[in-house]
């Protein structure tokens, strides 16, 4: 219901301001509102990859003017007309954005503020370049004699009608991005980039998108902006006024919001207007630094984020089941019925798949089968390579050599994603939610990406909510992560990875620091994930649990596979013993 | 293209290698913070530009020796670089939140500058800026060399301190796993705000030398800022001797290009460069 109010609302109030012009008012408000938009469009377009996915970009200065010299050079020296320049200047702007991105998305680690440096770095040498070339080579450009478009009754209304054109524009597209599956995606890699990746989210390719999204739009408003101050220096267009002002309003009027920056737009260019007027032009930046600094220091969620948290009702938290570990109160499983369901088929065969990491031989030529329908108990000692084999075959790690055939398949090598679409679900030992999203919406993104994929956030949804009755935490839907306690956070694993539907789910450790009661669920509730159809590895310490899950374990010593068989009789193999107890000296 | 002559390029590998020393040395304090304390400065080029200010409004009005201003420019700008750190650490800001306060903080400095002493160029009249020592058809201008010196004593300093001392250990202990070294008894708080203190006083000195071999102006910091990051990364982060030697290698890269082609283009050196380092050696970093 709200949601679809926005986009009218954004609408109408386009229309209502397209009217101004006809009031026939001093040029000084046209003015005033022109910059008003223009920051609206900068700020919001900033916004979309920086404020949603978290990669801050402190080159907004650089797609602008790379906007605002490929406009100037169409019109003024090739004589476009000044429209046709527009499209062009976006595309331009997007261009030199992706390249950008291609470079620094491809650095694992410090992602992000590697890339908030070459941004910067990437503006002067712009500025370089431009200043150089015959584009500008340094006295600067006139505009002057480019025919404005005759939109409205005068120039600057024309302009301000244009800018308006792009604000409206870039606000509806903020908003769709805000509310679709890929913003979705871009949100999961603000909050854990690795796990997005496992839920499928194709981060490398969303980000680049976000920012040819954002760098589009920042070039629209620098061609716009070419006409307006239709005298170009470099030293004008390439400096820190954009991308500082830009991040400050985008802060202070909350960057998760689609609106956030908008609003911050508006406040600070009355602020900015209000305070230095035009004597003063030197302070205003000082000014936009102190209100940066201090937005950062107290109020680092932005304006929009305090309404929202007001609005809403806190829902209170039951106070966490405290853990209560008794090694004592043993419990009593039931032993599984075999070959219920399992056939010998296999849907995942991995051959000699091997992994180290700098000399350490963390998995070595480790060959095995899982077969439909069965639960595989995977074991080992600590460091013995079992969170390795997880995470080479989810593709969080690229495996060295070997292969891992899923349903004829060979996915060893894919990026995560991809795996993930292909059917391989995985949990995490320590619980990797998405800490700013509902656990509904944790599960709808994998419902939304990972196995089939579903194309709606309404069917995400949809399908996240059954999971979460499957695994009992429906009650728990429109709660944050931290309102989660061990336990539901690690069910919540488990209905983010069984929203994707996958063929094979990789467990690793789901029942450690759980007490007996919850572990006791948390068995029933694998069994029941078994009984629907899907195979199962499970990585386990607990023994009791292991006995009486699995069809079949694998145990693992020092990389490489020790043992394979019915449980019962492989965990009585002298060698098992040794890896598990040491040797005995009896 | 016409190529220079053998006894140009040689005084421009030498201006690079002098150049590269500016590098280093404001590459070591941002590279050391960056490492070590995991906070990305951009304020490091606000201090330093203040600071070679300073030297210039000292030396202008109280006709002071430039070396003499380092007495009281180098305290004042470790106070500055432990407040800044203190803030940081009393609220508790991600390293992206800190980066952004420091952005905030380049902002003002600018203004500042601006402020005071205008957005055009000062240049620095100091009684070194006219002596040159000749080594047979080159010369070696004093402040670069003074240049050179300081650098290479910091860096060598810096190397004992963090390989050699209980300090540089605890230092390097904390930034590999903080909660480990705090449940050693390391001081975690006195010794970050001593690090954030020392690479302010390392800003410090760098705009001293700054103030010595060129012309200032506010907007310029900006120029530095590709140049030296290029620096910290091919240098690696929290090294002590990396950033010199990757300074050099820059700064003479610069050099020749300039001589080769125009000094225009000078800035597109550090730029490609740190593509390549990027796209080569992705595992440096961090």
């Amino acid at each position: 219901m709200k949601l679809r109010r926005a986009p009218v609302a954004v609408l109408g109030g386009g229309l209502l301001f397209c009217a101004l012009p006809v009031l026939r008012l001093p040029a000084f408000y046209e003015s005033f509102l022109y910059l008003a938009l223009y920051w609206i469009v900068l700020a919001t377009s900033w916004n979309i990859l920086s404020g949603y996915a978290g990669y801050f970009s402190f080159g907004h200065g650089a797609f602008f003017g790379a906007g605002v010299y490929a406009s100037a050079t169409l019109a003024g020296k090739l004589k476009w007309p000044f429209l046709w320049t527009l499209p062009v200047a976006a595309l331009v702007a997007a261009a030199i954005g992706v390249g950008v991105g291609a470079v620094a998305f491809r650095v694992r680690g410090v992602r992000g503020e590697l890339f908030a440096l070459l941004t910067l770095a990437v503006t002067f040498v712009l500025a370089t370049i431009v200043a150089n070339t015959p584009i500008d080579g340094g006295p600067g450009v006139y505009l002057n004699d480019v025919p404005v478009p005759a939109l409205g009754p005068t120039a600057t209304s024309s302009l301000y009608l244009m800018m308006l054109a792009a604000a409206v524009a870039t606000l509806l597209i903020s908003w769709v991005v805000r509310f679709s599956r890929f913003g979705a995606g871009l949100f999961a890699i603000h909050d854990d980039e690795d796990a997005a990746e496992v839920m499928g989210v194709p981060t490398y390719r969303w980000k680049l998108g976000a920012l040819a999204i954002s760098c589009a739009l920042a070039g629209l408003a620098g061609g716009i902006h070419a006409l307006f101050v239709s005298y170009i220096t470099t030293a004008e267009t390439f400096n820190l006024t954009v991308p500082l002002t830009v991040v400050l309003m985008s802060i202070l009027g909350g960057t998760r919001h689609w609106a956030g920056p908008a609003v911050g737009a508006v406040a600070i260019t009355v602020l900015l207007f209000a305070f230095t007027g035009s004597s003063n032009a030197v302070l205003g930046k000082g000014a936009v630094g102190l209100i940066l600094v201090i937005g950062i220091l107290f109020m680092p969620e932005g304006v929009m984020r305090k309404f929202q948290r007001r609005g809403r009702a806190v829902v209170p938290d039951p106070p966490p089941v405290e853990a209560t570990r008794t090694e004592s109160a043993a419990v009593k499983l039931a032993p599984v019925t075999p070959g219920v369901s399992v056939s010998e088929e296999p849907v995942l065969r991995v051959r000699a798949l091997s992994k180290s990491f700098r000399g350490l031989r963390a998995l070595s030529q480790v060959t095995l089968e899982v077969r439909k329908g069965e639960i595989l108990g995977l074991l080992g000692p600590n460091g013995s390579g079992k969170s390795t084999f997880i995470n080479t075959v989810s593709g969080h790690y690229l495996p060295d050599g070997g292969e891992v055939w899923l349903d004829g398949r060979n996915i060893a090598g894919l990026p995560a994603h991809r795996i993930a679409r292909a059917g391989i679900a995985r949990t995490y030992q320590i619980p990797r939610p998405f800490m700013q999203m509902s656990v509904l919406d944790n599960v709808a993104l994998a419902a939304m990406y990972a196995g089939q994929g579903l194309r709606s956030i309404e069917a995400g949804r949809d399908e996240a909510m059954r999971w979460l009755r499957f695994t009992h935490l429906d009650g728990k839907a429109g709660v944050l992560p931290t309102g989660l306690n061990l336990h539901q956070r690690k069910f919540l694993e488990l209905a983010r990875a069984l929203a994707s539907r996958p063929k094979l789910v990789l467990l690793d450790e789901v029942l450690s620091g759980l007490t007996p009661t919850e572990t006791h669920e948390a068995v029933a509730l694998i069994r029941r994930i078994r009984d629907q159809g899907t195979s199962i590895v499970f990585v386990e310490h607990v023994m009791d649990a292991v006995m009486a899950l699995t069809d079949r374990i694998v145990v693992f010593d020092q990389g490489a596979m020790l043992a394979e068989g019915a449980p019962a009789e492989v965990m009585k193999r002298p060698a098992v013993v040794t890896a598990y107890l040491g040797v005995s000296y009896a | 293209m016409n190529l220079p002559s053998w006894t140009l390029l040689a005084q421009s590998v030498l201006s690079g290698v002098f150049t590269g020393a500016l590098y280093g040395l404001l590459g070591l304090g941002i590279g050391l913070s960056w490492g070590l304390l995991r906070t990305i400065n951009l304020a490091h080029f606000a201090f330093a530009f203040l600071s070679a200010y300073l030297c210039y409004q000292m030396v202008l009005s109280l006709h002071l020796d430039p070396m003499l201003t380092l007495l009281f420019i180098v305290p004042m700008l470790f106070l500055l670089g432990a407040g800044l750190h203190w803030l940081t650490d009393r609220f508790r800001l991600t390293p992206l939140s800190s980066l952004l306060l420091t952005f905030g903080f380049m902002g003002m400095a600018e203004s500042a500058m601006q402020w005071f002493w205008t957005a055009d160029p000062r240049q620095l009249a100091s009684s070194y800026g006219d002596q040159k020592v000749r080594l047979g058809p080159l010369f070696l201008p004093i402040p670069e060399l003074m240049t050179l010196v300081f650098a290479i004593a910091v860096t060598l300093a810096a190397y004992v301190v963090l390989r050699h001392t209980d300090l540089g250990k605890a230092l390097r202990a904390s930034a590999e796993d903080s909660p480990v070294a705090a449940s050693f008894g390391i001081n975690q708080r006195r010794n970050s705000l001593l690090l954030a203190g020392t690479c302010a006083a390392l800003a410090g000195l760098a705009g001293v030398c700054i103030a010595l071999t060129a012309s200032i102006s506010p907007s310029q910091m900006y120029a530095w800022v590709g140049v030296v990051f290029a620096t910290v990364m091919l240098g690696g982060l929290g090294s002590a001797l990396g950033p010199l030697v990757a300074g050099v290698v820059i700064g003479v890269s610069e050099a020749v290009t300039m001589a080769v082609t125009s000094p225009s283009w000078a800035p597109l050196v550090s730029f490609t460069l740190l593509i390549v380092i990027l796209l080569a050696r992705p595992g440096r970093i961090g």
